[in-house]
């Protein structure tokens, strides 16, 4: 698309910011527009825009420099982005990526000199069980082939829009492969609003509380007594605007079970949204999507207009005066930290997606400095299901601590991977036999920030006394080794860091460097140590939940498996992080001189 | 209305509201920090000013003291994290101290000899920062920046102009300007602002004199950070 002169570029922001008007909220929304329209954001596209909403022109950069889809250098007309989680990975994403660069004539993060078409990748797309996966101008392409990528280098090649692409290649399949209590049943017609009506918000608290329903999002934090914090906020004036969040930015790498629920039990998810507004008294949400789910947003809008047409949504929901609420959809743009509560928030007010100091939590200071509720895209499903049938509803699986189910994403080596539902409770091992797993080396439960199991281990429940999780399980075989599994998500919290604070900033960053000292074969036990030391440190005083977690993997598996670092070692002892010999070679050259006495001998 | 939290086995009175980082620099205590001026809203990012709570660490300068709360700073274990965290702010930054002109006045400095570092540790990263001389009074070596954001929020908050922002995320995060070309020069900084003043490494520095402190005579010279106080944060250094 190359540079579009400024007033094409100030025409569509003057578009953009009719639909989307002039709060400064709106920046991210107007920045992705922008984006999609042009490739990148051009420096009128900024100007345009801090002048318009009134933020800072260093504002704008600000965030464009934060998202990773956002760019202020143009991209090719085609941007490509492959899906590098390590479950892409072991789909063999690499020899794709080569074989496309090969065949299209570029290399890596570079944009061909025709500026047609840019290749690069990007951090998991929720794809893991029909991957490998792609991204091209933000829309997702599943299950690559070499004879996919094949054809997607000849459209490329021939300049070929993508809406006129096989759909094939746009097909995304829900895979569930095992239904319980939420899955079984997708339909809804509203029950859980008019028992709200029937019966009042306490009574619908009442049975939230007898569920037990904990947030799915991976923390756990009791459901019933978020949504009463909130009720009751500001001394519960219902004059103070309240607002509902629907997080559906599932970022953890090897998770996609809210790409299913969103895509078909899209109802039960706004109505559960619709029924916290009810409980809560807010009149507007948001639906928080991530980026790489963009696809979805055709389908999320005619569900809402749907519901606004039946009376589910809109001014007086089932003809109750004074019950209104509506939902909007903002977008992601490709940062892993806007999962966690509160840097979505500051990414709903359109700014970079930094987590805030807390408390105040949400509950009591959240969007626009309100009361806010944010809940997962599950746990919205199973309130509406509770308030539909009753708490003890919830309560007739699971264990005392964890009542229900669990939505389980499965990826990597096992024959079946795909969405299963299991009674909280449940050991590893049951979700190993029923996904056709085999030979199984390790499973990675809750993401890259989860925990790492070694088979001693896989008789551990899945739970939040036991092991608590979003949904993420990907497994390893024996064929695996599994320095790639660490390497990969050491690269991955180095490239979604926030920045904001020391420990994780430069950590991450120190141990993704580490990482690939050992797979080089640089490293000595010394580097181990130091693994240990900066993943404690980071662990202890990092600022938020992503620094605290990122280096699970990295001590996890130095406890449980030695062996993949070990067998990497160059020496016992020490060796220096850099070849002294080679770094002559820059003199030897300059003065002519490469005789034997002009070598440094290695130490044995 | 005033009560007592109990630091390092000693009582110290605070009043309802206060940080950790508050009670103690009113009782004459140090906790090493450097992202934290008492001008400005806690911010809690560097990390520095960690302190054991219930046998976890928290951030003294954003942590609110309740009543009774006992609280951990001059231990080797925390000692040694604060001197991670500060080696670490080293090594993500070129920071030459012979050469440069806040030596001896510098906070970072100051703080780092306070932890007892002796060594960056960490292998260096070696990024590369331009310099930005653009403005006739001021310029700005991005080199030293440790993204305390102290002169964000001084532009913003008591300059009310909004100079700076940090953008980029994780190890590429920097300080941007806030102009339409991003130079100090075209921005609407001055040398006035108390933004140009809140900077506790050598960034942010005056033009046209330097080393006019000869040694023995600056700042830290004579006494460590823990008796001198902050750069600016001093009784009467505003």
């Amino acid at each position: 698309m190359g540079e579009p002169a400024d007033s094409q570029v100030q025409a569509f922001v003057a578009r953009s910011l009719d639909l989307r008007g002039l709060a400064p909220e709106q920046l991210l929304q107007h920045l992705i527009a922008v984006q999609q329209q042009f490739g990148w954001v051009p420096p009128a596209a900024v100007h345009a825009l801090a002048a318009a909403l009134d933020v800072a022109h260093a504002q704008v950069r600000a965030a464009v420099a934060f998202y990773a889809f956002l760019h202020d250098q143009p991209r090719g007309d085609f941007d490509i982005l492959f899906s590098d989680n390590i479950t892409d990975r072991m789909l063999g994403n690499q020899r794709l990526v080569g074989l496309l660069a090969e065949r299209l004539g570029l290399g890596l993060d570079a944009t061909r000199a025709d500026g047609r078409v840019t290749i690069g990748l990007t951090s998991c797309t929720g794809m893991c069980d029909q991957g490998p996966a792609l991204l091209v101008n933000g829309q997702a392409v599943t299950a690559l082939t070499a004879a996919r990528v094949d054809r997607i280098a000849d459209l490329v090649d021939e300049g070929v829009p993508l809406e006129r692409w096989p759909g094939a290649f746009f097909r995304v399949a829900d895979n569930i492969r095992r239904r319980g209590l939420l899955l079984s049943n997708p339909a809804t017609d509203g029950a859980s609003l008019r028992r709200l009506l029937e019966n009042g918000a306490d009574t619908a608290l009442t049975e939230l509380e007898r569920s037990g329903l904990r947030g799915r999002g991976g923390a756990g934090f009791t459901t019933a007594l978020k949504w009463r914090f909130c009720r009751e906020a500001e001394g519960g004036d219902r004059t103070v605007p309240r607002f509902v969040v629907c997080n559906a930015d599932e970022g953890e790498p090897g998770t996609f079970k809210d790409r299913v629920l969103l895509t078909s039990y899209t109802d039960l998810v706004f109505e559960g949204m619709t029924l916290c507004a009810g409980v809560i008294g807010a009149r507007l949400g948001f639906l928080y999507l991530r980026g790489e789910y963009r696809y979805l947003v055709p389908h999320l809008e005619s569900v809402l207009a749907r519901r606004r047409a039946e009376g589910l949504l809109g001014k007086g929901i089932l003809s109750q005066p004074g019950f209104d609420f509506d939902i909007a959809i903002h977008l992601g743009a490709g940062a892993y930290i806007c999962g966690e509560e509160s840097a979505l928030i500051e990414s709903l007010e359109g700014k970079r997606g930094v987590t805030r100091k807390r408390p105040p939590f949400p509950v009591i200071s959240g969007y626009q400095d309100r009361p806010t509720v944010v809940n997962n895209v599950e746990t919205f499903l199973a309130a509406a299901r509770v308030v539909q049938w009753g708490g003890y509803w919830l309560r007739g699986e699971g264990t005392d601590q964890s009542a229900g189910s669990k939505i389980l994403s499965v990826s990597g080596d096992c024959a079946r991977p795909g969405i299963y539902e299991y009674p909280f409770g449940t050991p590893v091992h049951r979700v190993l036999t029923d996904c056709g797993a085999g030979e199984v080396q390790a499973v990675q439960v809750s993401g890259a920030a989860g925990t790492t199991l070694a088979p001693a281990e896989f008789d551990r429940l899945l739970a939040f006394e036991d092991l608590p999780t979003a949904g993420s399980f990907m497994i390893f075989d024996r064929s695996r080794d599994l320095l790639d599994l660490v390497r990969n998500f050491a690269a991955f919290f180095a490239h979604e860091s926030c920045g904001f604070c020391t420990p994780c900033r430069v950590g991450t960053a120190l141990l993704r460097n580490l990482v690939e000292k050992v797979a080089a074969g640089q490293a000595s036990t010394h580097d181990l140590q130091e693994l240990r030391d900066i993943g404690a440190l980071m662990r202890q005083a990092s600022y938020c939940g992503l620094g605290h977690t990122a280096p699970n993997h990295v001590l996890n598996t130095l406890d449980k498996f030695p062996a993949i670092y070990q067998r990497h070692l160059r020496s016992a002892d020490y060796s220096p992080s850099f070849d002294l010999d080679a770094a002559l070679g820059s003199a030897r050259a300059l003065t002519g001189r490469d005789g034997v006495a002009d070598h440094v001998e290695e130490e044995a | 209305m005033s009560t007592t939290l109990i630091l390092d086995g000693r009582p110290i009175p605070f009043t309802p509201g206060q940080t950790i980082m508050d009670a103690a620099l009113a009782a004459g205590v140090y906790i090493p920090h450097l992202c934290h001026n008492p001008d400005y809203a806690p911010h809690g990012s560097c990390r520095v000013c960690m302190v054991g709570v219930g046998g976890r660490l928290v951030s003294a300068c954003t942590t609110a003291v309740l009543d009774g709360m006992t609280v951990e700073s001059n231990t080797e274990t925390i000692a040694s994290t604060r001197r991670s965290i500060v080696q670490m702010l080293f090594v993500e930054g070129n920071h030459v101290c012979p050469a440069c002109e806040r030596s001896g006045s510098c906070q970072l400095q100051a703080v780092a000899y306070y932890v007892g570092m002796l060594s960056p540790h960490f292998p260096q990263c070696f990024p590369q920062r331009p310099v930005d001389a653009s403005h006739p009074d001021f310029m700005i070596d991005f080199n030293r920046c440790i993204l305390c954001e102290l002169c964000v929020r001084a532009s913003r908050d008591h300059d009310h102009k909004r100079v700076f922002a940090v953008s980029g995320r994780g190890l590429a995060s920097h300080l941007v300007i806030d102009s339409p070309s991003g130079l100090l020069g075209d921005s609407h900084f001055a040398a006035s602002d108390r933004a140009a003043q809140v900077c506790p490494t050598g960034a942010i520095l005056p033009k046209h004199r330097g080393y006019e402190q000869p040694i023995g005579q600056r700042l830290y010279d004579q006494a460590p950070i823990s008796v001198v106080g902050d750069l600016r944060a001093q009784p009467g250094g505003d």
